[in-house]
């Protein structure tokens, strides 16, 4: 796949297609990608890189990107692609200034997942398919790519590009039989008290280093209202221990309907919260006082929380569904 | 030297526990955590924590002052309390030496006294490092994994650990427990001390150097053109600087409460958009010029100021934690070649 991804990179820069390619770039070890900006063929021929380790959704980089002058080529998996259209939706991205490829994923590995079976000192990985050989100072280790998935690839929705100029290999299908709700029902099924000690437990692990919100590909306002003094509610000093949480509350409430559920929230946060439990709630409830909705599905038309029909459900369903 | 079977390592932390609470790593769903001790808790075996000890004596938040408005009088009160006596236990090399690194920072004049309280009352018993990960690069700034430094030393080795005092305060500490342990030569801890070092001398960061770096490249540093390939895809997070050990930021924050005013203390980050904003407006608009901030003040700045000490400990959370994964090793590479 790298190498039919180098070869069309070059192609397109050579034939004036594109002036610029954004992909993965590789790094110090086995593991850690960075997503980088390609000028030239001998730019990518030194540093370009697709494996197991390209998590990064590259969709939110072409907001600023796509302002530039030129076209841009960028390579994008099946999940990051209705990213990408629900950016084209809400008028973020030029589009005319961004060339797709669509490249299939098999679902991406996390070296984190990996160091947490206590295999450290990591000099070299090698892939399969199914297995990780790890070479480390300590000894080889062999680990089941499948136990080391990312926690949206586990779970993944969609096989299937829903934007692109041009494809790499067979399109995918959209996966109806995803278990990614389970985790949700678990949780609605609780008491009010347990589900309020998850919670609880889990928010206050947040260092508030912002990661979540800045890789969102939804969270994309200019200025947040918690990085500006004047809107009175930026915490940058939590003066009670409710108001980490009352960050991702809002934050949550201000994805709702936008949030694809890429997935990138929970990648990246350095403590690990299952934040995409949060947003995964609010779409299982869309699907079902609205009807079924993927955000990023399509990049244009009506959305069920910016559309107003007389069947929409009442304010006093919160009261009847929320308060078990 | 003196040693204790690892069996009654529960014992000792009972006994410490009489005196101050102990804090100590423990593991958690989402990796390892200082936590207090009480009865039950155990030792997390993990090479380090995700957060630094840094909270220890420099808090996320924290209360400096409030103020009381009266009619026309403003009342201060100083909400500071004396501290209680506390020790962390098992805390890394990389992390000792970051406490060295911030006393620079708050110790020097005008004295910090805040930080001055916590710094005080604690004790700092460090242990060695036997499965450093890829990511250490401690050496790189002359800290020797094998060779803790803080009030007390300790080493782990067939079943028994071993204390070493280095300070006063470390030499009370000991004398506090000593009841606890037994005289012992010093041969398995220095097979051990061997080995680490020859584990060090197998990682992949192992050869880094910091010669090109110091307070006196300044300029050539700063108007490096790799900076903008460095940072252009950083997110602007402050995951790098709040997990890391010596970033010493911070801002103050005033919180009207209708008769008054609290205020705050809390970490910031040059990393983010709001870092530099002064009335004026601000001076460092790009996610370049916030991104070489805190690579120029690790090796740079902070250098320059404090005897050319860097202000990086190698202790590799950076780069574990970075959602890009850009890091100071990375820049260094980059910088140097
Ligand atoms: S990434 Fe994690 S730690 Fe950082 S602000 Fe988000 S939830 Fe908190
Ligand atoms: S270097 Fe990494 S951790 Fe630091 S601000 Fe940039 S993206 Fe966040
Ligand atoms: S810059 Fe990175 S490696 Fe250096 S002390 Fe901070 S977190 Fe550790
Ligand atoms: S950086 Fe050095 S001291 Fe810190 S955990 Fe790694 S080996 Fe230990």
């Amino acid at each position: 796949m790298q190498g039919r991804m180098i070869e069309m990179a070059k192609k397109l820069l050579g034939d004036g297609t594109v002036n610029r390619v954004i992909g993965w770039k590789k790094g110090e070890f086995a593991y850690d990608i960075t997503p980088a900006v390609f000028e030239n063929a001998e730019e990518i021929d030194a540093d370009f890189v697709y494996d197991d380790f390209c998590g990064h959704n590259l969709s939110k980089y072409l907001i600023k990107e796509s302002k530039k002058d030129g076209k841009m080529l960028v390579f994008l998996k099946p999940c990051d692609t209705y990213s990408f259209n629900q950016l084209i939706k809400e008028h973020r991205i030029n589009r005319e200034n961004v060339y797709i490829v669509g490249i299939p994923c098999e679902g991406k590995a996390s070296a984190e997942t990996i160091k947490e079976k206590g295999i450290s000192g990591i000099t070299g990985i090698s892939s399969d398919g199914d297995n990780f050989k790890v070479n480390t100072i300590y000894g080889d280790e062999t680990v089941a790519k499948s136990d080391v998935l990312e926690e949206r690839c586990t779970v993944c929705k969609s096989k299937k590009h829903v934007v692109y100029d041009e494809l790499i290999g067979e399109d995918g299908e959209v996966n109806e039989n995803s278990s990614r709700f389970d985790m949700v029902a678990k949780l609605e099924n609780m008491t009010a008290d347990e589900r309020y000690a998850f919670w609880r437990n889990e928010l206050s692990k947040c260092i508030r280093c912002n990661a979540c919100r800045n890789v969102c590909p939804a969270c994309s306002c200019e200025n947040c209202v918690f990085d500006n003094p004047n809107s009175g509610v930026s915490n940058k000093a939590a003066v009670t221990s409710f108001e980490e949480n009352m960050f991702h509350i809002i934050r949550a409430f201000h994805v709702a309907g936008r949030c694809t559920d890429c997935g990138e929230c929970s990648r990246v946060c350095p403590q690990n919260i299952p934040l995409h439990l949060l947003n995964r709630k609010f779409i299982k409830d869309i699907n079902e006082l609205y009807g079924d909705y993927q955000a990023g599905e399509e990049s244009e038309g009506r959305t069920p929380l910016t559309t107003y029909t007389k069947e929409d459900c009442e304010p006093s369903i919160v009261n009847e569904r929320g308060c078990k | 030297m003196q040693k204790l079977s690892m069996e009654k390592l529960d014992e000792l932390f009972r006994k410490m526990s009489e005196k101050q609470a102990v804090y100590l790593p423990v593991d958690k769903e989402n990796g390892a955590k200082f936590e207090k001790w009480s009865e039950g808790t155990k030792m997390s075996q993990a090479l380090n924590t995700i957060r630094s000890a840094k909270d220890f004596i420099f808090p996320q938040t924290e209360n400096l002052v409030d103020f009381k408005v009266n009619g026309k009088n403003i009342e201060v009160a100083d909400t500071r309390e004396e501290c209680e006596d506390f020790v962390i236990f098992g805390m890394k090399a990389c992390d000792a030496r970051s406490f060295g690194i911030l006393d620079k920072v708050f110790l020097s004049e005008p004295v910090d006294t805040y930080y001055k309280n916590r710094r005080e009352h604690g004790v700092l018993v460090t242990l060695a490092c036997t499965k450093p990960s890829e990511t250490c690069f401690c050496q790189t700034f002359g800290i020797n994994p094998a060779e803790p430094e803080g009030d007390v030393s300790t080493w782990i080795a067939d079943g028994e650990m071993y204390f070493e005092a280095n300070t006063e305060k470390g030499k009370t500490f000991i004398e506090s427990i000593s009841d606890m342990l037994e005289d012992c030569g010093t041969e398995k801890v220095d097979a051990q001390k061997a080995k680490i070092n020859e584990i060090m001398r197998k990682l992949p960061l192992n050869n880094l150097k910091t010669d090109a770096f110091g307070g006196d490249k300044l300029n050539e540093l700063f108007n490096s053109p790799k900076w903008a390939e460095l940072s252009e895809s950083c997110l602007g997070c402050g995951t790098c600087t709040f997990v890391c050990p010596t970033c010493q930021c911070y801002d103050i924050k005033d919180f009207d409460c209708g008769n008054g005013v609290k205020r705050f203390r809390c970490w910031d980050s040059c990393m983010y958009s709001d870092f530099t904003r002064m009335a004026h407006g601000n001076s460092r608009n790009s996610q370049l010029e916030r991104f070489r901030q805190r690579f120029m003040h690790k090796l740079v700045y902070f250098p320059a100021n404090n005897d050319g000490e860097f202000g990086c400990v190698g202790c590799g959370r950076c780069l574990a934690k970075c959602p890009i994964s850009m890091n100071i090793v990375k820049v260094m590479k980059a910088l140097e070649g």
